[in-house]
């Protein structure tokens, strides 16, 4: 029976370190936008190449972020119903209609001015969508344009190929040049190093932090609890700062582990998620799984910016190379339905879960399209249980909360009465 | 069907009937046939939107168009596996996988032009185990001479899959003739659009997209024998020009509209000048260059003498900006946009467009569609609303 009290509130010292470093970006991002700061990257998170812009001292404004802050502090409607007003479709991804919005709504959020673009990087990585966002705020801003082209992710091989790395690489070299041009400055390679260490160290803790999960009970829950510590993982890796958050996460969530704490009350299912939060509705979600006392000890969606548990690092002898790698393969984004299928597999496995929740969001296809064939190979040929529940990232308007509640609630029921059976 | 239409070639209007009975048919009756004729030969299927079909000719085996089931079948099985916010031409082709009317395919290649395609790639790869399956991936990175370097890589391959499949490993030779046969192809069908552009009512849009459908499910020397004889018999066609107005569209570059789609706009007033359908099987504004390094000329091709789609983004010259010079120089009258419904790449293309046509005060028109409509009751309402409002303006 659902545990109608049971609600997670785990509320570590690392929450208000999130906020306060967060809240530290965005001034310097409403000081590029007055003028008296930084020069503004656009880029997109999915294997960024955060590392070169840090070591340029300029700053990485990533339009998903601003969109999912919009969404989560319920400001996304509006923006959206604006951007349909000029042409946009229903059908269009709803994170580009609220930046379109709010970029000719004057770039204004309760959180943050957002700067205009002094380059637009399109370190286009899996996701289409991508391009024509990028593609459309270099119409209506005209500021210079770069399209970072990464092969998908796209054969049976283990390794990308050497072809491609070589491409990946040589790009690079080329956003090098531009950005020695657009500061005026040769690229500080040592200092390039020192930045691939920091984000090689942050690397390291957020898979140590993920393997806690592993644990009976996982001392967090490794979708709604991770999603907080995505922020930094994107906006301050490479920094100082990035790295001294992971550390004290690392304590903390050890801590607990070691205590034996968990999320809930009590852990009685674990389960991985699959695909994006809705962000609009993230705590009604949330609480639709905590009454049941389930909790994720693994999602796919904490790995759109980089896969880390799996052992890739960025390395400070060959950066170039590794911040390829990190495009190409270890990221979620650019990698294939049958090797994101592999990576839930592992998760089921070495995570131990009960069971497969996937979250089908309308917004993103590259996550969504096709999610029933995951649904009939988990089940199927898996035996894993799997529950398809749909709503979407951005857009309250796709968003039932009591036909969701419905069908979590009949989907934990099921599996309560298997576990009876079993039990015996 | 496909050997009597060449060796005894009919009158144009029933040599377009024909195409549109292979264009239509769910079976794939013209190729099978084919590939009884010719033993020993596979096929492989291609998914839009362009596909360097010479690699699959020059390995010895028949490329074709694998682009939806129309409005010819029921989709029954592939709701479950892909959702209803899904695009039909996705849906439709893995329909055609569940139901076993892919399996006289040796594979099937697909491209990155959208999430839906490349995770139907995927999906194909799950279900179809037997099926050679590959997903090529296209560079977006134009400004760079770098993508054209990568694309050869990734030719080379494709190329080897290809080889082992057919047990035909072709030389640059063989990739060359393959190369020079498409350019004669390809070059007959500018040659048609041109003549559209030029003198429309020798041949209708439906017409000519019958045509290069078919052509897409037969032999392509069989279909160059086709266009030749088109091209012989269409100035003779005795055919008068209508009052109507003239307009290219766009938008209908992947999934495939419905001929009576076409029809009805034609019908409501409209002179189609130019169009993106089956793009990817015209996909060049020149030949291909014959060279010592065919991968190579192949490559350098897409990014250099390649047509413009939603699916490609070239920052040479940005999209609605090519739309407009296009416009003024087929002196069109209007723009008429034709997403698929579900279709994310024509969509967000149209909000771009609709900002730029509206800035430049060029007429469009926004009509969205299914490859399964069978009713174009309203579609010719608001086209024919459209033409009356230019006409009579």
């Amino acid at each position: 029976m659902a545990q109608g009290t049971a609600k997670s509130d785990y509320q570590g010292r690392i929450h208000n370190l999130q906020k306060d470093m967060i809240g530290r970006y965005y001034s310097r991002l409403t000081a590029a936008a007055e003028n008296k700061g930084e020069k503004a990257i656009y880029m997109l998170i999915s294997g960024n190449p955060v590392e070169l812009i840090e070591a340029f001292d300029m700053i990485p404004v990533y339009p998903e972020v601003n969109a999912l802050q919009l969404a989560a502090k319920k400001q996304s409607l509006p923006l959206i119903l604006a951007a349909e007003e000029m042409g946009y479709s229903t059908d269009n991804c709803a994170y580009v209609k609220a930046d379109v919005g709010m970029y000719f709504a004057g770039r204004k959020t309760p959180f943050a001015t957002i700067p205009e673009p002094d380059l637009i990087l399109c370190n286009y990585v899996g996701c289409n969508v991508y391009l024509q966002w990028f593609e459309h705020l270099q119409e209506y801003s005209k500021a210079p344009i770069y399209n970072l082209d990464v092969p998908f992710f796209r054969t049976n091989a283990s390794d990308p190929s050497e072809d491609d790395i070589h491409y990946v690489v040589k790009q690079l070299e080329e956003l090098i040049e531009i950005l020695e041009r657009m500061s005026g400055k040769k690229l500080d390679y040592k200092k390039l190093q020192r930045i691939m260490e920091l984000s090689g160290e942050t690397g390291e803790l957020w898979s140590d932090i993920k393997r806690l999960a592993q644990q009976r009970p996982t001392p967090f829950d490794a979708y709604f609890d991770s999603v907080m510590m995505m922020a930094p993982l994107y906006c301050l890796r490479g920094t100082e700062d990035g790295l001294r958050f992971f550390q004290q996460a690392y304590k903390e969530m050890k801590q607990r582990a070691d205590n034996h704490e968990g999320p809930l009350p009590e852990e009685k299912f674990r389960v991985v998620m699959e695909g994006p939060p809705p962000w609009p509705y993230l705590r009604q979600f949330r609480d639709m799984f905590s009454r049941w006392g389930a909790v994720a000890v693994a999602s796919t969606y904490s790995t759109v910016g980089g896969i880390w548990e799996f052992g890739f690092r960025h390395d400070p002898q060959r950066p170039l190379e590794s911040i390829a790698r990190h495009m190409l393969q270890w990221n979620l984004t650019n990698r294939n339905f049958i090797q994101r299928y592999r990576q839930i597999h592992d998760y089921v496995k070495d995570w131990g879960a009960d069971a497969l929740v996937i979250h089908s969001v309308k917004s993103c296809r590259l996550f969504s399209a096709g999610q029933g064939d995951m649904r009939e190979y988990f089940t199927k040929q898996l035996n894993v249980p799997t529950l398809l529940i749909e709503s979407d990232l951005e857009d309250p308007r796709y968003f039932s909360e009591a036909q969701l509640r419905n069908r979590v609630d009949a989907f934990f029921e099921s599996l309560e009465h298997q576990r009876m059976l079993v039990n015996k | 069907m496909a050997t009597t239409l060449v060796q005894n070639l009919p009158q144009l209007d029933s040599l377009f009937a024909s195409c549109r009975e292979i264009a239509e048919d769910p079976e794939f009756a013209v190729a099978k046939r084919w590939l009884e004729e010719h033993p020993g030969t596979k096929a492989i299927g291609c998914f839009p939107i362009y596909c360097p079909v010479e690699l699959i000719h020059a390995s010895g085996m028949l490329p074709l168009g694998i682009i939806g089931a129309g409005n010819q079948i029921e989709v029954t099985y592939a709701d479950s596996r892909f959702q209803s916010f899904v695009c039909s031409i996705v849906k439709s082709t893995l329909e055609l996988g569940l139901t076993n009317r892919l399996k006289f395919l040796e594979g099937m290649l697909f491209h990155s032009i959208c999430d839906p395609a490349r995770n139907l790639s995927s999906v194909f790869q799950r279900n179809f185990p037997d099926m050679f399956v590959e997903y090529i991936h296209f560079p977006q990175n134009f400004a760079s001479p770098l993508a054209r370097q990568y694309l050869a890589t990734e030719y080379r391959r494709i190329l080897d899959g290809l080889e082992q499949r057919s047990g035909h490993a072709p030389t640059a030779e063989d990739l060359n003739r393959s190369i020079g046969l498409y350019n004669r192809i390809r070059a007959a069908l500018r040659e048609i659009y041109r003549i559209r552009t030029e003198t429309p009512h020798l041949i209708s849009a439906a017409e000519s997209f019958v045509l290069t459908r078919a052509g897409t499910l037969m032999a392509p020397e069989d279909f160059l024998k086709m266009l030749e004889r088109v091209l012989v018999d269409l100035p003779g066609r005795p055919t008068r020009p209508k009052d109507r107005i003239r307009v290219i569209l766009e938008g209908s570059f992947c999934e495939l509209p419905p001929v009576g789609l076409i029809e009805t706009l034609e019908q409501a007033g409209c002179y189609i000048l130019d169009d993106d359908f089956l793009r990817g099987w015209r996909w060049f504004t020149e030949d291909v260059p014959i060279r010592e390094n065919p991968l190579a000329a192949l490559a350098e091709s897409y990014s250099e003498r390649a047509c413009y789609s939603g699916t490609k983004h070239d920052s040479r010259e940005a999209k609605a900006a090519h739309l407009i010079r296009l416009f003024k120089e087929k002196k069109a009258d209007a723009v008429v946009f034709q997403a698929a419904k579900f279709c994310e790449p024509a969509l967000f293309d149209y909000a771009l467009y609709r900002k730029a046509l509206e800035d430049a005060k060029i007429p469009h028109l926004l009509l969205e569609f299914e490859e399964k409509t069978w009713s174009f009751d309203r579609a010719r309402s608001e086209a024919e609303t459209f033409v009356e409002s230019l006409l009579f303006d």
